[in-house]
């Protein structure tokens, strides 16, 4: 679904590389943990998919484009196949939670019955049924985060990108989020989020690229934050057990 | 987009944004109001010049069955040989003379109505009391005093006239009006597209989030300029249509009620403008607040507002 070859970005001719020659492939359906310290390249690699910015050397397929030799006039097309969620939920103040929503499809033209059916059922996805008529300063940061998630799905995109969307929340609401984005994961949505929260990572257990000073240092299947796999494990089980408590809370 | 979407967006955006969007309208309806004043003093020019000012420097009238006044014409109107007289000794008068043209009183009569249109109460004078008239064109406009004192007073003619120097300074007046109002609608077309463009700034300022989530979602270029693209239009078409009736109402209530009103003498003298051409102009003024919204509107856009 998202393919690197041989890709580097460096935003000032002969400047540092934010990524240096980084390849990697994500398949339809994966869910990918991209971490790595601030700096190490994560949001460089997210705005190449979504061609805010074109890379200096290689090739980025996504969805089946080839995306950096894009005229302008095709990006919105691929855009329209890309969800973003960032870490400052970006909503639209005067909006609520039900427009904020719609807005999306209203501006891509669908039809009205369209909106009537999937707002609803996108806001039911992320947990936020009964909250359609309220604004956004009138809900918790979670609740926010999961209005701009239902925006980035609502359009039904076959990639998800999120960009630290925890990164304003605290560890129970952050694993919450990720909950509702394994949920949208689960409907077959493929979903990449940039995230530097350790027990995140740790909890869920999920194929992890690691980024590190625009170098990818590693790529693996199945795996926590930090490559040391005995405290891996010991933190996931730890955090396994404090799951299992909270919902037993 | 649906249009009532669009159509919110747009009044969104206007709302949150009135005072720049009325000074739009303002500065559009002062600078297309000056554009068709200018306009309208340059008709005026042509419409008092009419159709012989420039090609002919001396017009000789014919004495008409209604003409009584002159001694000249004591015997009624004037003979066809009375005319094969003048036309022999203006033909002798070369090369002073440099081109005659006769034109009858049905053809004087017919321009006559054409160029008084507007007026009412000169526009039902008959055919007959129309004088038929030789219109020379001199080589040296200067020497105009020749020729009234050869045919002066000559019978069967009415008069000699000397028309340029009539309507000179009315003329010279109205260049500079409409020279100044048009220097002065370049200067507030100037104001208005700086105008445009900072209010084109500010609202995309204001709505910078919105814009940003409409990019990301792939929103098509068209989609995100069309709200501002459409604000700035309204703004300038309802600044263009208080312009035109300004425009309207000045001429409507200045020219027309003062120049050509029945009980005033003046407007014997010299056809006015009428609301007609107002009317004429008004779809120019238009157009030209199309283009300009149009284009400064596209320009900042893409200078501004990436997409």
């Amino acid at each position: 679904m998202i393919r690197f070859e041989h890709v580097t970005k460096r935003y000032a001719a002969g400047g540092p590389a934010a990524l240096d020659d980084v390849s990697l492939d994500i398949d339809r359906g994966e869910f990918v943990f991209v971490v790595g310290a601030s700096g190490s390249g994560k949001s460089t690699l997210m705005r190449l998919v979504t061609r805010e910015i074109t890379p200096t050397a290689g090739s980025i397929l996504v969805a089946g484009r080839d995306v950096a030799p894009m005229p302008e006039r095709k990006v919105p097309s691929l855009r329209r196949d890309i969800g973003v969620v960032f870490q400052d939920f970006r909503l639209l103040e005067g909006k609520t939670v039900y427009q904020n929503v719609a807005f999306v499809l209203r501006v891509l033209g669908s039809k009205r019955h369209q909106i009537k059916q999937l707002v609803p059922e996108t806001l039911d996805l992320v947990g936020l049924d009964g909250m359609a008529g309220r604004l956004p300063h009138e809900l918790s940061g979670g609740e926010q985060q999961r209005v701009a998630i239902a925006r980035a799905v609502v359009k039904k995109p076959p990639i998800l990108l999120a960009d630290e969307p925890t990164g304003n929340l605290d560890p129970d609401t952050s694993a919450e989020i990720v909950k509702v984005l394994d949920r949208i994961n689960k409907t077959g949505t493929t979903v990449a989020m940039a995230t530097h929260d350790q027990g995140i990572v740790d909890v869920f257990q999920k194929r992890v690229i690691e980024l590190k000073n625009g170098e990818l240092v590693r790529d693996e299947a199945r795996g926590g934050y930090a490559r040391d796999e005995t405290r891996e494990r010991e933190r996931a089980a730890q955090r396994a057990v404090e799951a299992l408590e909270r919902d037993e809370d | 987009m649906r249009l009532t979407f669009l159509l919110g967006e747009v009044g969104n955006g206007i709302r949150r944004n009135a005072s720049m969007i009325v000074s739009v309208v303002l500065v559009s309806m002062v600078s297309l109001f000056f554009l068709g004043a200018g306009l309208l003093a340059q008709r005026e020019v042509s419409v008092a010049k009419g159709f012989w000012y420039d090609k002919v420097q001396v017009s000789i009238f014919f004495c008409t069955p209604q003409s009584t006044q002159a001694e000249s014409c004591a015997d009624g109107a004037a003979t066809q040989a009375q005319k094969d007289q003048v036309k022999s000794q203006l033909d002798g008068m070369k090369p002073l003379v440099e081109h005659v043209y006769y034109e009858s009183a049905q053809q004087a009569y017919d321009r006559f109505k054409k160029q008084f249109r507007s007026s009412p109460y000169l526009s039902d004078i008959s055919a007959d009391a129309m004088p038929s008239s030789y219109r020379v064109k001199l080589s040296d406009p200067d020497k105009y005093n020749e020729i009234v004192a050869s045919f002066d007073g000559q019978p069967g003619v009415e008069a000699v006239s000397d028309q340029s120097s009539v309507l000179s300074t009315f003329f010279k007046l109205l260049r500079v009006i409409s020279v100044g109002a048009v220097a002065l609608a370049v200067v507030m077309v100037i104001c208005a597209i700086l105008l445009i463009t900072t209010t084109i700034r500010q609202v995309a300022y204001t709505r910078r989030r919105q814009v940003s989530i409409m990019r990301l979602v792939g929103a098509s270029s068209t989609v995100i300029y069309l709200p501002f693209v459409l604000e700035i239009l309204l703004a300038t078409l309802v600044g263009a249509g208080l312009a035109v009736g300004l425009l309207w109402a000045l001429v409507h209530y200045g020219v027309e009620g003062l120049f050509n009103d029945t009980g005033s003498s003046t407007g014997n003298l010299v056809s006015m403008i009428g609301t007609t051409d107002v009317w004429d102009f008004a779809p120019w003024l238009f157009a030209g607040a199309i283009v300009i919204a149009l284009a400064t509107a596209w320009v900042t856009l893409r200078r501004y507002l990436r997409v």
